[in-house]
């Protein structure tokens, strides 16, 4: 099992506070890893999820993916390979398909295209049929947008993903779509692994095989093999 | 030259139209007697201040006198223009007055010397109105510009985090807030350029005409001065909203939102 992620002795400082948001941490992520992190809110599940995705600056520690740092240059490419999926859905005005297309625009992307066929495949799993492309991204319920934002990050086949509380604000129906919607896209290569930080005890147990805890800014079992 | 002088006397006359605001004020209970009476002072002694002031420096037409006032002025149009908008960041000031200074004295220069061609290269008669009314206008462009990024920065927060989110680059994350807040830092000056001469009556064109300018003449000098305040506005609103986009999107593409803060 090769090591996509690895921290060593990643903190944050919130500076303006001068309160510790994470501890230093040593975590890795194999490929065929399913990690849950849960724990009280506050306790600094998001920051360490954030911090991966590269979308806060971490005061210490290194990130390495692959085994190498990342270059700035190279964070938007390993963003799009390393997808980190927020709580709260953000669309873009006009359609569903609209917002699929979406990521094609941004240069990273440019040379990959839209592809109709695995999208309506991923909306099957998501119980959708292929007329909810046609809808309007603002007529949609929180469910539905949240499904439609996951779909436009496995449309691009990432090697990771970094669930945020991705169901902590769905009805149970939309929660199971969005398990669903994973757990295909899981089981479709070995290579693949996710990070998922849930508040739900039992969502965490049922969706991974690595169960962690978050408490205070210090991530436990994370020295564990 | 048929100009007639005014006296005291005069001044006093038109002053004492302020009553009119005064007794609204008393009789809708508006509560605004107080600052009538201070907006009225101040009115009066900031324009006889300047009005000495400017007589003083006419008289003693060196570049060190002239240029140090036009630096006063213009560091202060900066200063204002980071004043105001409910949330700023460090280093707000500084963007500011780097690009109220910058470009207004880029299409200053332009006007004085390339357009109007004065002699010489400080000459206060010119040199202090141009810059002054070119000040004004781009300090406008600048604060809008400036409120708009941070707000559209605060507001699509969640936006710019999915772009970045997705592979999406620091600057294809900012695009949208950009082009809103430099379209808002620039409205106005188009506004006033599509009125001009319909609806206002500049100023600067009204003052010549009154001061015997025959009215073709004085609109010459109009229309000059609205290109410059169009060209200067637009740079400064293009200067300030960039400067907050190096201060609030990192070089590793991430968007530093804590640094966003409430006044």
């Amino acid at each position: 099992m090769s090591a996509l992620i690895q921290t060593r002795a990643l903190t944050r400082v919130d500076e303006r506070r001068q309160v510790a948001l994470l501890q230093p941490t040593d975590f890795t992520l194999h490929a065929g890893d399913r990690v849950s992190i849960t724990g009280s809110s506050g306790s600094g599940k998001s920051v360490f999820l954030r911090a991966l995705a590269l979308l806060d600056t971490p005061t210490s520690g290194q990130i390495l993916w692959n085994g190498q740092p990342i270059a700035n240059a190279q964070i938007p490419h390993y963003r799009s390979h390393i997808s980190y999926l927020s709580q709260r859905p953000a669309l873009l005005e006009g359609t569903v398909e609209d917002n699929l297309r979406f990521p094609f625009s941004l240069k990273t992307l440019r040379k990959r295209h839209f592809d109709r066929a695995s999208v309506i495949t991923l909306l099957e799993h998501a119980g959708k049929a292929p007329d909810f492309l046609a809808k309007h991204a603002l007529d949609l319920s929180g469910g539905e947008s949240q499904v439609v934002s996951l779909i436009r990050t496995l449309q691009l086949d990432p090697e990771v993903l970094l669930l945020d509380e991705p169901t902590a604000a769905l009805d149970p129906a939309s929660s199971r779509d969005v398990e669903a919607l994973i757990d295909a896209w899981f089981a479709a290569d070995n290579a693949r692994a996710y990070v998922w930080v849930s508040h739900d005890l039992d969502q965490a147990r049922r969706m991974s095989d690595i169960h962690m805890q978050m408490s205070a800014g210090v991530l436990d079992g994370a020295a564990q093999p | 030259m048929n100009y007639q002088n005014l006296t005291a006397l005069d001044m006093g006359i038109a002053a004492s139209l302020i009553l009119i605001n005064g007794a609204l004020s008393v009789l809708l209970r508006l509560g605004l007697g107080r600052q009538l009476l201070w907006a009225a002072v101040r009115t009066v002694v900031q324009l006889l201040a300047i009005g000495y002031l400017l007589g003083w420096v006419f008289e003693f037409a060196y570049w060190y006198v002239v240029l140090p006032l036009m630096c006063a002025m213009t560091l202060i149009a900066g200063l204002s223009a980071a004043g105001r908008g409910r949330r700023t960041y460090r280093g707000q000031r500084v963007d500011s007055i780097l690009s109220v200074w910058g470009s207004s004295w880029l299409v200053t220069a332009v006007g004085l010397f390339a357009v109007i061609r004065i002699h010489p290269w400080y000459e206060p008669q010119y040199a202090i109105p141009i810059l002054g009314m070119i000040l004004g206008n781009t300090l406008t462009g600048v604060s809008l510009g400036i409120e708009r990024m941070t707000q559209e920065l605060t507001s699509g927060r969640n936006t710019i985090e999915m772009i970045l989110a997705l592979g999406g680059s620091r600057w294809e994350a900012a695009q949208e807030a950009i082009r809103q807040a430099v379209r808002a830092g620039m409205i106005p000056t188009l506004n006033q350029m599509t009125v001009v001469g319909i609806v206002s009556l500049p100023g600067m064109m009204t003052g010549q005409v009154l001061a015997g300018e025959s009215p073709v003449d004085a609109v010459r000098y109009q229309i000059v001065i609205m290109f410059l305040i169009a060209a200067s506005s637009a740079l400064g609103t293009v200067g300030a909203v960039l400067l907050t986009y190096r201060r609030l999107f990192s070089t590793s593409h991430r968007f530093l939102r804590d640094r966003l803060q409430e006044r």
